[in-house]
């Protein structure tokens, strides 16, 4: 019994993508970026502040960092609780040090729960993301678009009720979304997202409702995927985000185009007490290089939507 | 045909399990050792070659029954993304380290890239390097298809091929690695030269297909294979560059007695990230710093084997299998 037809016919072999969501842009045929002062590399820490519960529903997916052994998961719920209530102070005083600016990409539900530490991040300045209600509301085919419009709702009161900041990014659980999200998400006010990782410079994402921006955040350098999926060790990971930092100030120079380093840290990794160096080195690093512009999202996307950032043409 | 292979036996029902052959039956077995000499150009020990996949996977592809595309329900975002930015951002970045190294890529191509891309295509194309087929989308899988589905694929990539670049690829690497019985038979049928499918050997080596065609196995080396590095295997970028140079140092050492290959075969998706091209242009300044390399593409290791090598190895092989 062969394959059905549908497997050799391709209704979407064309120019550019096949689908409608953006359009097909090579990063170096674009007009140059510049970042502000001129500087050749904007670099984006983001901290995911998760909050993994310990009876999962797990529809439509089980989202990584998850409980993984029978009910009740002591082991993994308190070692992901004590990234929210001992790591992030860790990695807020690193993040202090070193004078980073930084965006915190919060499950909403930790305003209820762990409310000192979003208040001391807010005290510093930094931008808080929509991360929606917690680490078991995936985003994703399968969830009914009426039942994500209520969690985004939810999830962006009640951080925006918290910090009163207006909280018009967002960075969904696992960087997974169903169909629906991105008009979810610009009904709801949200402006730009970092979910779809298909870039390294901030572009234009359509949706029904309208245009976003789509802000990449890199997966393949954050702590959780080299740490604990890739297994890597953690000087290794110190050494790879650096290897990156000079990759990208080099190509800035050379090309006279703004490069982006995206970072994203996660407490419950990167805080304990025998990787919090690691981050140290790290921000250390990027702070000490010449060219680099450490800034949070939203001034990335004022830089890039300000006219005289453009050159002419 | 100068040279052909003695009748293989076909495989009895009773060496056949759950319908399935025991053994591909694609070539003999034939120890490394004591094999003739192989020669390359310009007294050569090792040739070598690098093979970006160059790939288009769909978002929502149709579902094929024996595998799926993506490990999350449609639109799988994490898997398309980061392919995606392959073709927008790493692409750019593989290239100009190649040209910095005076090599010229052997391209294993989706097909459908030429249409959805062909900027991409353009470059490649200005620097003169290898198209092959690597079917039409990585997303749509060779499990399943009967003879003559697989056969319209298969001839579809060639025909696109020859459509964009104005000649016909010689080499082929399944789609996402999914092949059927017939497959390098349908290609060598199409007049194909080359297959890189199979891992069983670091020198060319004759192929069997069912029309008796002249055609071979270039080592591509799944080993070296960035995404079998850095997504199966989960390895350092820098542990990657030094799995390189020494893999390159025993091939060297051995290719001085008899002709060897060396392949990396790269997705840009994969070597192309910030932090791990370092450790991969490391490897390459390390390769290309030696005298006696034969820098080259797939097509040509494959037509140098053909016209110097592959009757000999046929002999030699009839030979030891005492026929």
């Amino acid at each position: 019994m062969p394959l059905a037809p549908e497997h050799l016919a391709y209704p979407l072999r064309r120019l550019g993508m096949d689908h409608e969501r953006y359009a097909w842009s090579m990063m170096t045929d674009r007009p140059p970026l510049r970042w502000p002062d001129g500087q050749p590399l904007a670099v984006w820490v983001n901290v995911s502040l998760e909050h993994f519960p310990l009876n999962p529903v797990g529809t439509p997916v089980k989202l990584p960092g998850n409980m993984t052994m029978p009910y009740p998961d002591l082991r993994h719920f308190t070692l992901r609780d004590y990234g929210n209530r001992v790591g992030a102070w860790r990695v807020l005083e690193a993040l202090d040090r070193f004078g980073v600016q930084a965006s915190w990409a919060v499950n909403a539900c930790l305003t209820e729960r762990h409310p000192q530490i979003l208040r001391a991040a807010l005290a510093r300045g930094d931008e808080f993301v929509g991360h929606s209600w917690s680490m078991d509301t995936p985003h994703a085919g399968g969830l009914a678009a009426d039942a994500e419009d209520a969690l985004v709702a939810k999830s962006l009161a009640a951080l925006r009720g918290f910090s009163g900041q207006p909280v018009a990014g967002w960075l969904s659980p696992g960087k997974l979304q169903s169909p629906d999200t991105p008009e979810i998400l610009k009904r709801h006010g949200v402006t730009w997202f970092c979910d779809w990782v298909n870039d390294e410079l901030p572009y234009r994402f359509r949706t029904a409702e309208g245009e976003l921006w789509s802000l990449p955040l890199a997966t393949e350098i954050e702590d959780r995927f080299v740490i604990m999926d890739n297994q890597h060790s953690e000087s290794e990971w110190a050494e790879q985000v650096i290897d990156a930092c000079t990759f990208l100030l080099a190509e800035a120079r050379e090309t006279g185009a703004g490069r982006l380093l995206s970072l994203s840290i996660h407490p419950w990794v990167i805080g304990q007490p025998h990787r919090i160096k690691h981050l140290e080195t790290v921000l250390a690093h990027l702070m000490a290089q010449d060219g680099v512009w450490n800034a949070r999202p939203q001034q990335i996307l004022d830089a890039v939507e300000a006219p005289a950032r453009h050159p002419p043409g | 045909m100068s040279a052909t292979f003695p009748p293989s036996p076909q495989p009895s029902p009773a060496l056949r399990e759950r319908g399935q052959l025991s053994d591909p039956s694609l070539y003999d077995p034939w120890p490394y050792a004591g094999r003739p000499r192989i020669t390359w150009p310009g007294g050569a020990r090792l040739a070598f070659w690098v093979a970006p996949n160059i790939e288009f996977y769909e978002l929502n592809p149709p579902k094929n029954p024996h595998r799926a595309a993506w490990p999350h329900p449609v639109p799988a975002v994490p898997g398309y993304s980061i392919r995606d930015w392959g073709n927008r951002v790493g692409h750019v970045r593989q290239m100009k380290l190649l040209d910095r190294y005076g090599i010229r890529g052997s391209i294993s191509l989706s097909t459908a890239l030429i249409d959805h891309h062909p900027e991409i295509v353009a470059m490649c194309r200005e620097r003169d390097w290898e198209f092959f087929s690597h079917g039409i989308y990585n997303t749509r899988y060779t499990y399943g298809m009967d003879g003559a589905q697989e056969r319209e694929m298969i001839l579809d990539s060639i025909e696109s091929i020859e459509r964009a670049v104005g000649k016909r690829p010689a080499g082929y690497l399944a789609p996402a690695l999914s092949h059927s019985e017939q497959t390098l038979d349908l290609f060598a049928e199409l007049g194909g030269l080359y297959t890189c499918d199979l891992f069983h050997d670091d020198q060319p080596t004759p192929v069997k297909v069912r029309g008796g065609q002249r055609f071979v196995s270039v080592p591509y080396s799944l080993e070296l294979n960035d995404t079998i590095v850095y997504v199966v295997n989960r390895i350092e970028p820098r542990r990657y560059g030094q799995m390189i140079k020494d893999a390159f140092d025993r091939l060297y050492q051995e290719g001085a007695q008899s002709g060897t290959v060396m392949c990396i075969p790269t997705h840009n998706y994969q070597v192309s990230c910030p932090h791990r091209l370092k450790a991969f242009e490391e490897a390459l300044e390390y390769i290309t710093g030696h005298s006696g390399v034969w820098v080259t593409t797939g097509r040509e290791i494959a037509e140098h084997y053909l016209a110097h090598h592959h009757d000999t190895a046929v002999a030699h092989i009839a030979a030891a299998s005492g026929a």
